[in-house]
């Protein structure tokens, strides 16, 4: 604190003259009143944020009953577990497929939205945006009752088109899809309102000196819309890797992991682990393989983030 | 927005009339062909809670087209909303969020105000780690928080597992970072010499913030306040992870451990708990959607 008091009594040496010390003292204030108005934030990122991720490492190196010091000892048991390297596997396979699809609808869907007339717009937005408002705890529980094993709602509408039941939540393969499939229903609406945003800032005058110069609408998409739009897409798809990667509710709801811990990702099966199976450090140790992917991310994130800073 | 696609085919109009008019006429009718099928898949899961929150259990067991309610009853509801058990659910879950809200706002307004305009030591340092906070999620910190809680526990005799207001506590640190940074931005896009004004004027900082910044920001504010709102209501695994007791359940979590019994669900009761349980975010959206879009694209774009 006294480095924030004598860095801006400098400030107010140079731009004081007159009245110095009032408005030193006022300067002061005003240093303190922004510490005190940021401090709550402060504690509480500090206390309940940074304390328990560093907290967390700790954790990861103790033994089952957390009294003694076993080093990387977790982490050699989850290398030797067969589970481990398939939650591995799934959880890729689960973030970058859904994320990938999920973009993919949302431009194509913002597309649409945009190809429009302005009247109706929100009438549609409006339709699109529904699953990303309802709670994803309680509209898995919808998708679980659709695809119920005896009384699936789209097996009964499948087999008018002769496709016989499909287990969807009994069989790995099934499974995966129908999990990933909960996420894209969940996910693509959030980026399909961030393409909109973005497509609605792409001046029209680009899209006219196109149309002059005899580009064609794959053209136009290719050399107008994509560079235009290239620093939210790259953001938009990276915070979703993030919360795709790390999320939750929609396996544990759907699946719990299941069938044979074929759908399991990291996060349901750090909870299976730490708070089912109460072995917090060896959960801890699991939700801890996260931290690489997320940390990659957010470098990309804030990187982009800085860049548009400067351009300002 | 209608200006916009009239000036997109003004220039070739003239040239070509009939097949540019022709092309955009096809455009739009596959447009809205592809929105029809699009706006079907994202609104098939709450109609179909809808439909089945309307059947009896003996129609849901029967082999009867699912897609329709032949016999729509009120029972599930009627059984819902007046189960003691469910009332307390909804009452936490009320609770938790309007608290939530409230702490949300009360740091993060000032801080957002702080960390936008008064330069001080650290202050952008501090603004890029509360996006960097932002950025890590719950599954990441349950297992710490659990064990830091019951530590707690142990050590103050206090106990905070396992009763609803813990909630409260672990919460804000997913709305807090959020709503602080979007305010940030949108406090940063008032023009300064509005609060220069303000302090040549002779108003403190409290009154710059509550007199100046707080109403010219105040659509970012009630996007923030949607935000927190939303996240509090649906938020799952904390509430699975810190309570257990029927009591203290908020609604997500008291749908799937009452209503699941081993292998027995009650689909009936589940799709209303679950209709129910989507209302209130539902119905604000549907009021506010404009300022919860502001806030959705403010959110991951502002720098």
């Amino acid at each position: 604190m006294a480095d924030v008091a004598v860095q801006s009594n400098r400030v107010v040496g140079v731009a004081g003259g007159r009245k110095r010390s009032s408005l030193r003292s006022a300067l002061k204030r005003k240093s303190t009143a922004a510490f005190l108005m940021t401090l709550p934030l402060i504690i509480l990122v500090g206390v309940l944020v940074v304390y328990p991720a560093f907290y967390s490492l700790h954790l990861a190196s103790l033994n089952k009953s957390m009294a003694r010091f076993v080093g990387f000892g977790n982490f050699e048991f989850l290398f030797k577990r067969e589970t481990f390297w398939l939650v591995v596997k799934q959880s890729c396979i689960f973030a970058i497929t859904a994320v990938l699809f999920k973009a993919l609808i949302g431009f194509v869907v913002a597309h649409f939205v945009h190809n429009i007339p302005a009247k109706g717009q929100r009438k549609w937005r409006g339709m699109l945006l529904v699953p990303w408002v309802i709670p994803p705890a309680m509209s898995t529980l919808a998708w679980l009752w659709l695809f119920d094993p005896s009384y699936s709602a789209f097996n009964y509408t499948l087999s008018f088109f002769g496709v016989g039941p499909i287990p969807w939540t009994g069989d790995a393969a099934w499974a995966r899809f129908s999990v990933i499939l909960v996420n894209i229903w969940v996910g693509a609406p959030f980026f399909m309102i961030m393409y909109l945003a973005a497509l609605k800032s792409v001046p029209d005058q680009l899209y006219e000196a196109a149309a002059i110069d005899g580009a064609n609408w794959w053209q136009r998409i290719w050399y107008v819309t994509l560079p235009m739009m290239r620093n939210i897409i790259a953001i938009t798809t990276l915070f979703s890797l993030i919360v795709t990667f790390a999320n939750f509710d929609i396996v544990r709801i759907l699946t719990a992991g299941g069938p044979l811990d074929h759908t399991h990702i990291f996060a349901t099966w750090a909870f299976r682990v730490g708070i089912e199976g109460s072995d917090i450090p060896l959960g801890a140790s699991v939700s801890l393989f996260m931290v690489p992917i997320l940390a990659i991310a957010a470098v990309f994130i804030l990187r982009d983030i800085n860049k548009r800073g400067n351009e300002a | 927005m209608s200006t916009v696609t009239i000036d997109k085919a003004a220039p070739t109009r003239k040239v070509k009339y009939g097949s540019m008019s022709r092309d955009r006429a096809w455009a739009l009718k596959w447009s809205y062909f592809f929105l029809t099928i699009f706006a079907m898949f994202s609104l098939l899961p709450p109609l179909y809670m809808l439909i089945t929150s309307l059947k009896s259990s003996a129609e849901i067991s029967a082999a009867t087209n699912p897609w329709w309610v032949f016999n729509p009853t009120l029972s599930n509801y009627i059984e819902i909303l007046t189960s003691n058990q469910f009332q307390r659910f909804f009452f936490n879950s009320a609770m938790v969020s309007i608290f939530v809200v409230t702490i949300t706002m009360l740091i993060s307004v000032p801080a957002a105000f702080a960390l936008a305009r008064m330069r001080f030591w650290g202050s952008a340092t501090l603004a890029t780690g509360v996006f960097l906070t932002y950025l890590i999620p719950e599954t990441l910190l349950f297992l710490p928080l659990f064990k830091m809680f019951a530590a707690f526990g142990e050590f103050t005799g206090i106990q905070l597992i396992n009763r609803w207001y813990v909630l409260l506590i672990v919460y804000p640190t997913l709305t807090v970072p959020f709503c602080t940074w979007i305010m940030i931005g949108y406090f940063a896009s008032i023009p300064k010499e509005l609060d220069e004004a303000a302090v040549i004027d002779g108003a403190s900082w409290f009154q710059t913030l509550t007199r100046i910044f707080i109403p010219v920001a105040f659509p970012g504010i009630i996007a923030a306040t949607i935000f927190a709102f939303t996240v509090s209501w649906a938020q799952f695994l904390y509430p699975l992870v810190f309570t257990t007791s029927i009591d203290q359940l908020v609604l997500p979590v008291g749908i799937i451990t009452t209503l699941i019994k081993g292998d027995v669900f009650a689909w009936g009761q589940i799709m209303t708990g679950a209709l129910l349980g989507a209302a209130p975010p539902l119905i604000i959206y549907a009021f506010l959607m404009d300022y919860y879009i502001a806030g959705l694209t403010a959110g991951a774009t502002k720098g």
